[in-house]
């Protein structure tokens, strides 16, 4: 996945020329160092020509828009990438879905088979994820096993089949350790459309899918809920209590 | 996010809505904005219920230039913001605006233009809403800086109103929505409708958002022989009974709108 295009080839289309002496006088041993350290290609072509130059810039905007362990995007992209897509929404209308997953019992997997085991876990997830997006959403690792996918462009109707596949891709997996052990692992989802039209935050959109998460974890974990749409239909519950009031006993009964 | 921010002068935007229609909504937006205006506030009301404006029948006012003509660009804003008989200005939707109830890009652009232009030049906006929850209505709301909701103590009105605080609490990420009650039948009414919803609202849409929702009282407007007599009239409560009980209740809420 490309991290910033549209900032790419604006660059790319302006020619920049440093004079060689700048290019000797920069020092970037560490940032090669942190290239190969993390198993990016070290940029080929001439060292020190502008061309050499920009695919180092490249490969480090890269490498710190992604989470370390899964190869997904970390946090900082995220919350970019949702800024722009909230944005989007906002003068396009056009459906946007958020989901926001967690693995169940994350921590008993780290106490009964180590953190080692940990890490395979949450890397499984992660292929999992990717396996059944499209390559337009965008999947993100934002905390130790929370992770989160924008969907552009996601019709309503098809939500909750998204993330009911997602949910049952990473069930089905067997995940084997070191040792020829196998471990599953199940994840909980909660989804929300960006708001269309409307005056709305980054913020808020995230509030709203965490919210479906917290229900789905408290409806036993393993499962999907996606916002209910509209959130505007009042139930007999509400209404009761809307109405417990004596006044309305008094005069409407 | 997209709210039009300009230097200087910044009129507070005030959305003025209800669930259901009927309420009253927008013979108070005219005659808080008569009240704001009293108080020293340059106000604009802007008639912003577009498929069924009728606030140039509760001001009694016909203009031949529109928000319609605006928005095709046959004339400027400026010749379409009129002076009300209550000492405010106003801008009138007009009966072409039919085609305007659906939420086509076309449409937001243009109402965002016309709030942009305005918001530098004015104390105040009052946005009349339509009623309902529809996209129009959602998107007008979005464009205001603070949510008033009409209600009255008619259980089908005080449903919609809370189905309207849920839907701009989860959103719009609102969480103070003031609310202002009318047509009660005896004092305190409102203050216990207030209440109710607030009881609503707390346990059935706060938990789980990180900032609870806060219903702010704005005030009360009783039920008053005298504001039938002013819409028979078609003029303002203000200026014809401006000693009713209704009408001394709007002043109190616009002082509460403006604290």
């Amino acid at each position: 996945m490309n991290v910033f295009p549209e900032k790419l080839i604006e660059v790319n289309s302006k020619p920049h020329f440093l004079p060689p002496a700048a290019a000797d006088a920069l020092r970037l041993e560490q940032a090669l160092s942190l290239l190969s350290q993390s198993g990016q290609q070290v940029p080929a072509g001439v060292e020190g020509s502008t061309p050499w130059l920009q695919s180092l810039i490249d490969a480090l905007c890269d490498l710190s828009s992604r989470d370390g362990l899964t190869g997904l995007a970390n946090r900082r992209n995220f919350e970019n990438a949702i800024a722009r897509e909230s944005d989007r929404v906002a003068r396009s209308g056009e459906p946007a879905l958020l989901l926001m997953l967690d693995i169940d019992h994350f921590k008993r997997i780290n106490d009964h088979h180590g953190h080692v085991a940990g890490d395979l876990v949450i890397k499984a997830v992660a292929d999992a994820l990717n396996a059944t997006v499209r390559p337009m959403d965008l999947v993100a690792r934002i905390g130790g096993e929370e992770f989160a996918i924008i969907l552009p462009n996601c019709p309503p109707a098809f939500g909750s089949a998204v993330a009911e596949r997602i949910r049952a891709r990473v069930e089905s997996q067997a995940i084997p350790l070191v040792g020829g052990q196998q471990l599953g692992c199940t994840i909980s989802i909660g989804g929300a459309y960006a708001p269309q039209w409307v005056r709305s935050t980054p913020a808020v959109w995230m509030e709203r899918a965490d919210l479906q998460l917290y229900r789905a974890k408290s409806e036993g974990r393993n499962r999907t809920c996606l916002e209910p749409t509209p959130v505007s239909v009042v139930s007999a519950e509400e209404k009761g209590l809307l109405f417990a009031s004596s006044i309305f006993g008094e005069d409407l009964s | 996010m997209n709210t039009p921010v300009a230097p200087g002068r910044r009129a507070r935007i005030t959305a003025i809505t209800s669930g259901k229609g009927g309420v009253g909504k927008t013979f108070l937006s005219a005659n808080l904005a008569t009240a704001l205006a009293r108080q020293g506030e340059k106000v604009l009301v802007l008639d912003a219920d577009l498929g069924l404006a009728n606030l140039d029948v509760v001001l009694n006012l016909f203009p031949k230039i529109t928000l319609h003509d605006v928005f095709t660009g046959k004339h400027t804003l400026e010749e379409a913001i009129l002076e009300a008989p209550g000492g405010f200005s106003v801008l009138l939707a007009g009966s072409g605006m039919v085609e305007y109830s659906r939420l086509t890009p076309e449409v937001r652009e243009q109402l965002v233009d016309v709030v942009q232009k305005v918001v530098p030049r004015f104390d105040r906006i009052l946005l009349d809403t339509g009623a309902g929850i529809s996209d129009v209505v959602l998107y007008t709301v979005s464009l205001a800086d603070e949510v008033l909701i009409v209600a009255t103590p008619e259980p089908t009105s005080l449903t919609d109103a809370y189905a309207t605080i849920k839907v701009l609490a989860t959103t719009q990420g609102r969480r103070d929505i003031r609310v202002l009650v009318n047509q009660v039948s005896k004092p305190g009414e409102g203050r216990i409708i207030r209440g109710q919803l607030q009881q609503v609202v707390d346990r059935f849409v706060s938990p789980g958002l990180e900032v609870p929702v806060k219903l702010e009282f704005v005030g009360e407007v009783p039920i008053d022989p005298s504001v039938r007599e002013a819409v028979k009239k078609r003029q303002l409560l203000l200026d014809c009974l401006p000693g009713s009980a209704a009408a001394q209740a709007v002043i109190a809420a616009a002082t509460r709108l403006r604290a």
